[in-house]
């Protein structure tokens, strides 16, 4: 039976209900009971030329309760699933941490835990997305928000109307859910998104946003779904063109591709988080030479060796000229390099000049 | 120069003196009775020892009765009887009060008489530590009377002092039966009287032994074979394993008149060709007198020797236990769950035929913790003392025993609940001391015991995967049930179906899949 296709609802509590209901009847008929999921790995995904974005392949995996290798793991995801039902029964939302205590439990006469680590239980939540169709957001389960935009706009979020352009130092903070945010104005001509919470503060302060009329935008690290998705919706309902500014290492380049093509692991969910019109301003290899950037050079490790080969092989990027002599000079180079480091040229260089300029000249890699 | 030869003649005079029982005296730490604890033992062992050899010469079934008996704190009084062939009236003063009398030293031949001075040794530390003489009776037919001796050593000649010598009715067809009171301390462990009696028991399953403990504890350990031992067969040198000192007094005691007939005759596999070879080899006529050979002439022969190629020598001569012997040894004295039992075939180190035996008990009532116990054998005879010393000691340790299911620290011994039985026989034990409790290490020696306990070692772990899996595959089960009535309430909460009704089918399941999650963990069926 094939309890994903059927699950493609958007109301995640149907979908769970039948998702229990599969189940049961496999118990009913005596069978093995088995839940079929997507498989989440390279092996299963593929670029889409015309999208322009990962897809996931057709390839299922089976997570049956009686077999050792699985048990476990199907008992967490009837849990978790579980835990979801009643959330959405509750109408109430609990983050990620939450659910997995509502999860963590000890089987009696045993000493193992339905869930030990917060990851175990993240990973049957993705998992769930692909089994029910919902995203997690749906299936009321949310992820710390993390990061701020400011820029000239005004939205509606939660019956409060909200101006982005007067909200001081510290910005709007972005939900893990965006959906329902209603934009009411939006006067910028693009947006500006970066790695670095610290530059995306220096910007601020400099009210770069107000002197170029667009948006900035930030999380620290690893880009979350909810500013993503708002980034996505910004370009699909404003075609606004929208400008990332990474470290120069690999890290940030796979940020920037994150952005651009999706994910290995969220795949599934490539329509509503991809942006394919995204561009790479920097920092490139390029600009090191440039702006004389070589002293600060950090030296790379084994692991952003291996990070590097890994981004260069994948096959989306092999065939890219642009990029490939990118990564080839990051791996000559042997050194990475921040985007903080434009600050040894002065504390304002990055806002007056450097990306004034790149912008300008269209300096930037697709 | 006159005043020197004076010297020379006192320290003569002097030396003459020493005699072999004087030297023991003073040097008793060499032959194993450095200790009260380990003189008891000795005496024990060689008694023992010269019980079961006179048995297997005279094919008869052995029973021993070992008796320990407290004298006062730190005395002892040993007595060992056995149904032994006895011995004749003449003989029995020279080899209870003559040290290295009838010294089986220069015969290649497998008996546990190469292991220890002899019980002479035992007889002179009686005497010395408690000024008493042996008591040995001994009869050697139905017929005939039981001659009843009371012997010590007259040190400075080193022959026989008898006290008495007298007949005696004895009811026993045929049998020696010696008393010997001596300094000794009693204690239990490892290298105990009592662990040696049991290791004996062990490689000796013809034997019926019956020993009564100095706390008057009478342990019987049962015979487990009428099978007798084959004798084992004495053979003549090999010219690879012989050393020029033995060479030389070979030489000067041999009846043969040529070089040529000495070498054909007095070692093995030479025949005339080859003693021919030698002798070219060696510069020497092989129609000259053994006797004229000179100390040079013979130094050149025996690396002549060593450097004309022999075929090794016959392998026929040992007497090993046998594996199904050993496992019978084995089964009635260690509580195990599973044995595994090892006979190789006889292969050859410096000239000297040897054969590896071993024996694993592994699980039952054997200890779960700490390390394996290795239980060390020479000719049939139990080695207690020097085990970090021994050459099986290092195979055991270098063998690598996880593949094989015991856990394993660097090249330490093994740990868990087996016991590891490894019997060397050989016509001639290389030990490392004269104590002869650890065999020395030569690479033949340790290749084949590892080999053994390689092969062993398979079996041992087919057993114990086999073994834990089943176990693994029980807890699992219980851990399945364990799991369906959270599976349940989750499913229960999510499809409003009654949890009780998940709960019965999903039990019934498990019972239907078990067999199917056997194949998942590659075990084959269980």
């Amino acid at each position: 039976m094939d309890k994903m296709a059927k699950g493609k609802h958007n109301h995640g509590k149907e979908a769970l209900t039948e998702l229990g209901n599969d189940i049961v009847a496999d118990i009913r008929k005596k069978k093995n009971p088995t839940i079929n999921l997507p498989v989440r790995a390279l092996s299963n995904v593929s670029f889409d030329t015309k999208k322009k974005s990962l897809v996931l392949g057709n390839k299922v995996a089976e997570r049956s309760f009686f077999n050792v290798a699985h048990a476990k793991k199907f008992l967490q995801t009837v849990e978790v699933a579980s835990v979801a039902k009643e959330l959405l029964q509750q109408e109430k939302h609990a983050s990620l941490r939450d659910v997995f205590y509502m999860a963590k439990r000890t089987i009696p006469g045993t000493k193992i835990n339905i869930v030990d680590e917060q990851v175990e239980s993240d990973g049957v939540i993705e998992d769930l997305e692909l089994i029910t169709g919902a995203s997690r957001e749906q299936l009321h389960m949310t992820a710390n928000k993390m990061g701020s935009v400011v820029g000239n706009v005004t939205i509606e979020d939660a019956g409060d109307t909200i101006h982005w352009d007067k909200l001081g130092s510290g910005g709007y903070s972005v939900p893990s859910s965006v959906e329902d945010i209603k934009f009411k104005d939006v006067k910028a001509n693009y947006i500006l998104y970066m790695e670095k919470a610290a530059v995306w503060e220096r910007l601020n302060e400099d009210k770069f946003w107000k002197k170029n009329n667009c948006i900035i935008i930030s999380s620290q690290g690893q880009t979350t779904r909810g500013i993503r998705r708002l980034l996505q919706r910004f370009y699909e309902e404003y075609k606004l063109p929208i400008y990332v500014l990474c470290d120069n290492d690999p890290y940030g380049y796979w940020i920037y591709f994150v952005i651009k093509y999706g994910s290995i692991n969220l795949a599934g969910q490539s329509e509503r988080l991809t942006i394919p019109g995204v561009k790479y301003l920097g920092i490139t290899c390029d600009d090191i030479e440039k702006y004389d950037l070589k002293k600060h050079f950090i030296k790379m490790k084994d692991t952003d060796h291996a990070r590097l080969k890994q981004i260069a092989e994948y096959p989306w990027l092999k065939d890219d000229k642009h990029w490939q002599r990118q990564f080839k000079m990051m791996k000559q180079m042997d050194a990475k390099v921040e985007i903080q480091s434009l600050s040894s040229k002065g504390i304002s260089f990055i806002s007056e000049s450097y990306l004034p300029n790149k912008i300008k000249n269209k300096e930037f890699l697709d | 120069m006159a005043k020197e030869m004076i010297i020379a003649q006192e320290l003569a005079k002097q030396q003459r003196e020493i005699s072999v029982s004087e030297f023991f005296t003073k040097n008793r730490h060499l032959l194993g009775f450095d200790n009260p604890t380990r003189a008891l033992l000795m005496t024990v062992k060689e008694a023992c020892d010269n019980s079961l050899d006179a048995c297997t010469e005279a094919k008869i079934l052995p029973e021993i009765k070992v008796e320990i008996k407290k004298i006062a704190e730190d005395r002892f009084k040993v007595i060992v009887e056995d149904n032994g062939p006895g011995i004749v009236k003449e003989q029995i003063p020279r080899i209870f009060a003559k040290l290295l009398y009838g010294s089986k030293f220069h015969h290649l031949k497998q008996n546990r008489g190469q292991q220890g001075i002899g019980i002479s040794a035992s007889v002179l530390y009686s005497q010395l530590t408690t000024g008493k003489a042996s008591v040995i009776i001994s009869k050697i037919h139905k017929n005939k009377p039981a001659h009843y001796y009371e012997l010590k050593i007259d040190t400075s000649k080193n022959e026989p002092h008898i006290l008495k010598d007298e007949i005696k009715e004895w009811n026993k067809e045929h049998g020696t039966r010696i008393e010997i009171e001596l300094e000794a301390k009693y204690q239990k462990g490892r290298q105990s009287v009592d662990e040696y009696i049991k290791g004996v028991a062990i490689v000796n399953p013809q034997a019926k032994i019956t020993y009564i403990t100095p706390d008057s504890e009478k342990i019987i350990y049962e015979r487990a074979t009428e099978e007798l031992p084959v004798e084992a067969k004495e053979i003549m040198p090999h010219p690879y394993g012989i050393e020029l000192g033995i060479l030389i007094k070979m030489l000067t005691e041999t009846s043969s008149r040529t070089l040529q007939g000495f070498l054909t005759s007095e070692f093995c596999r030479i025949g005339p060709g080859t003693a021919k070879e030698m002798c070219d080899k060696a510069g020497l006529k092989s129609e000259m007198k053994p006797r004229a050979v000179s100390h040079d002439q013979a130094e050149k022969l025996f690396r002549a020797m060593q450097e004309v190629k022999v075929i090794a020598p016959p392998t026929d001569c040992l007497s090993p236990i046998g594996s199904a012997l050993l496992e019978k040894g084995l089964k009635k004295e260690l509580p195990a769950e599973f044995y595994i039992t090892v006979s190789r075939s006889p292969v050859v180190y410096r000239g000297f035929p040897f054969s590896i035996e071993i024996g694993i008990a592994f699980g039952g009532e054997l200890d779960k913790e700490g390390p394996v116990k290795l239980m060390r054998f020479a000719n049939r005879v139990p080695l207690l003392y020097q085990q970090g010393a021994c050459a099986i000691t290092e195979a055991v340790t270098e063998t690598n025993w996880k593949p094989y299911g015991l856990q394993q620290s660097g090249s330490n011994m093994p740990v868990g609940p087996a016991v590891i039985v490894v019997h060397m026989a050989s016509v001639w034990v290389p030990f490392t001391s004269e104590a002869k409790d650890a065999i020395a290490h030569y690479d033949e020696i340790i290749k084949e015991i590892k080999l053994a306990l390689q092969e062993c070692g398979r079996k041992l772990g087919l057993y114990i995967r086999k073994h834990i899996h089943a176990q693994e595959h029980q807890e699992r089960m219980n851990l399945f049930e364990k799991y369906i009535p959270e599976v349940a309430s989750s499913l229960a909460k999510l499809s409003g179906e009654k949890k009780s009704n998940i709960e019965q089918n999903l039990l019934m399941i498990l019972k239907k899949e078990t067999p199917k999650m056997n194949g998942q963990n590659g075990e084959g069926k269980a």
